[in-house]
């Protein structure tokens, strides 16, 4: 999946997750994180993040993400969903 | 390090603290000798008590480098009094001061920066909030905080293990000879409960307040036999930090399905009957839970004995509708409980140690059938922390958790399985607070837990149909929805010292990394 723009999703609502993509030339994927549960999740919501974008074939974007406590299915859609819109793409995949 | 009765390790002598009396079981200690006092003192005829300034009232006192003070949080968020007493301490040069406060909360933030210069070097607390809560588990104080529930307090005081030597006390009404009350004027917070325990045992008493009355200043929560000075200033705390008007009922659907369930689990127990007694917080589904059970009480004319603890609007209601006979006040959490003290005479203020020190003759806790109670974490050995947050950081507070459930027949902890992403049903909470062997149920959003040394009450349940579960059930629910969260880091130093309600030793708090 290729980025064109940034894309955006989520809120700032507690248990929700605010996740801001957009295209990136540096080879690598940037997660700058701000989360209410850091030291207890920081590592497993990185990882969520990264496996969503890897698994699109997105190996170059900065991710800008503020998390108030998202559950690992939430942080997973949500991220879908940025990544679709900074891909300007709607061709969901629903049942996988 | 020794194991105590929670299963903690816990050092034989901490630095800044001293030898420390590890926590066995909930009654385990008896206490042996007398109360401790203040001093004696020979007060001439004629002479008013009335001083110019706070900083005219420390001299006065003799206040030096190493005493301890003391502060009630009647005032809550709204205090002016911390910051006014120590800012002005610090300007005097004094250094090496012990605070011990009933509770710290937001508002004393100032604190930080003469715990940084020197001035404040030892503080004894129900309770922390960010950021003086954080700053301490950073590790900024030279001797550890020390935790004790208002129970704990009480004992400590009445004790003497913990001396005062000069009480700085804020109160919203009073004379120029120390008689005062908190339901008049601007400042009213309703009972003094915390501060009259102060009044009594303090080396000297200062009274600070905004409302002067003449005298004498009746009906006194406080009086003259126990007041060296006092002192008027422009405004002792904001009103709308001290009181909320009536707290008003939850809409959170979350918290409603709590305390439905938990009204259930009321109903099936046993103890809901003509006669019982009834305690509960002011959280969301604490609430919930009274203005249910109220219905009940209606529809099955059942009339309770008494209510107790923190008093809001709702059970000035149940007072006033005849529903209880009478309520023991030790603080009043809204305007209408405030008021209410000093209109009905059945609403009873009550000191810190007749609500819950269980070294005198018989606290009101002992009383009680039936508490409902919050908690940061419970674990599996239904061990409830209120006190430091899933991250390890020191942020809310002891208060009567400990001393209710110890004395209430049932307690009943109120929690929502996960709060965004934490997961509150754990395999070993954080901090130990109150044991789990006075812990009897836990209700959650997703179903109810009861101790297994319970068996009466679990049976009782199973009868009545309840959505039971073990608490390793609930545990295992909380972390598939949330994942297992990766363990907090800590330094071996310690921040603080959490004592049970008879001053063993229940837990400790560790530097958080």
């Amino acid at each position: 999946m290729e980025l064109v723009k940034v894309g955006m999703s989520g809120t700032m609502e507690s248990s929700d997750i605010n996740i801001i993509i957009g295209p990136s030339e540096a080879g690598v994927i940037e997660i700058d994180l701000q989360s209410s549960v850091e030291k207890q999740f920081g590592r497993q919501i990185r990882k969520v993040i990264e496996d969503v974008l890897k698994k699109h074939g997105v190996t170059s974007a900065t991710v800008k993400a503020v998390d108030k406590g998202a559950i690992d299915y939430v942080i997973k859609a949500r991220t879908e969903a940025a990544l679709y819109r900074a891909a300007d793409r709607t061709d969901y995949i629903w049942e996988e | 390090m020794v194991k105590n009765g929670v299963g903690r390790e816990i050092p034989e002598f901490i630095e800044g603290y001293g030898k420390v009396k590890p926590y066995v079981s909930p009654f385990n200690m008896v206490p042996t000798g007398n109360k401790g006092g203040a001093k004696l003192k020979r007060p001439l005829p004629h002479k008013t008590k009335l001083i110019e300034s706070i900083e005219e009232a420390i001299k006065a006192t003799g206040l030096k480098d190493g005493m301890t003070i003391s502060f009630h949080h009647h005032f809550r968020n709204g205090d002016y009094i911390v910051n006014m007493v120590v800012d002005t301490i610090a300007r005097l040069g004094i250094k090496d001061i012990r605070i011990a406060a009933s509770s710290l909360t937001t508002c004393h933030a100032p604190l930080i920066d003469h715990i940084k210069n020197g001035v404040i070097t030892r503080i004894e607390t129900s309770g922390l909030r960010d950021p003086l809560g954080t700053a301490i588990s950073q590790g900024i104080l030279p001797r550890p905080v020390v935790i004790r529930s208002h129970g704990g307090r009480a004992r400590a005081i009445e004790s003497g293990e913990l001396k005062i030597d000069v009480a700085f006390l804020g109160v919203p009404a009073c004379d120029e000879y120390g008689n005062a009350n908190g339901y008049s004027g601007k400042s009213a917070c309703g009972s003094l409960g915390y501060a009259m325990v102060d009044a009594k045992y303090a080396d000297q008493v200062v009274l600070i307040t905004d409302n002067l009355v003449e005298y004498p200043c009746l009906p006194a929560s406080i009086n003259q036999t126990q007041v060296d000075y006092v002192v008027q200033v422009e405004a002792i705390g904001d009103p709308k930090g001290i009181v909320s008007g009536a707290i008003k009922g939850t809409k959170n659907p979350r918290e409603i399905l709590i305390a439905e369930n938990a009204v259930k689990a009321i109903l099936a127990s046993g103890y809901f009957k003509e006669g019982f007694s009834y305690q509960t917080g002011a959280a969301g589904s604490s609430l919930a839970v009274t203005s249910i059970l109220r219905e009940h009480m209606i529809e099955q004319n059942i009339k309770g004995s008494f209510g107790l603890g923190g008093i809001t609007s709702q059970l000035v209601q149940l007072l006033e509708e005849g529903l209880f006979k009478g309520l023991f006040d030790t603080q009043s959490f809204d305007l209408v409980a405030a008021e209410s003290i000093g209109r009905n005479p059945n609403h009873f203020e009550i000191d810190a140690s007749f609500y819950a020190n269980p070294h005198n003759a018989g606290p009101a806790v002992n009383k009680l059938d039936i508490v409902m109670l919050g908690a940061l974490e419970v674990d599996t050995e239904f061990n409830v922390n209120v006190i430091t947050g899933s991250d390890g950081v020191i942020s809310q507070a002891s208060g009567g958790h400990s001393d209710t459930a110890a004395g209430a027949k049932m307690s009943v902890i109120l929690a929502p399985l996960i709060r965004s992403r934490i997961p509150i049903v754990v395999d070993k909470v954080t901090t130990v607070v109150t044991p789990g062997e006075t812990v009897d149920v836990l209700v959650t959003d997703y179903g109810i837990a009861v101790n297994p040394l319970r068996t009466d009450l679990i049976e009782n349940f199973k009868k009545a149909n309840l959505p039971l579960y073990t608490i390793n059930e609930l545990q295992q629910m909380a972390e598939k929805l949330t994942g297992k969260p990766d363990p907090i880091e800590f330094t071996d130093k310690i921040v603080g010292v959490v004592e049970y309600r008879d001053g063993t030793v229940i837990d400790v708090i560790r530097q958080a990394k």
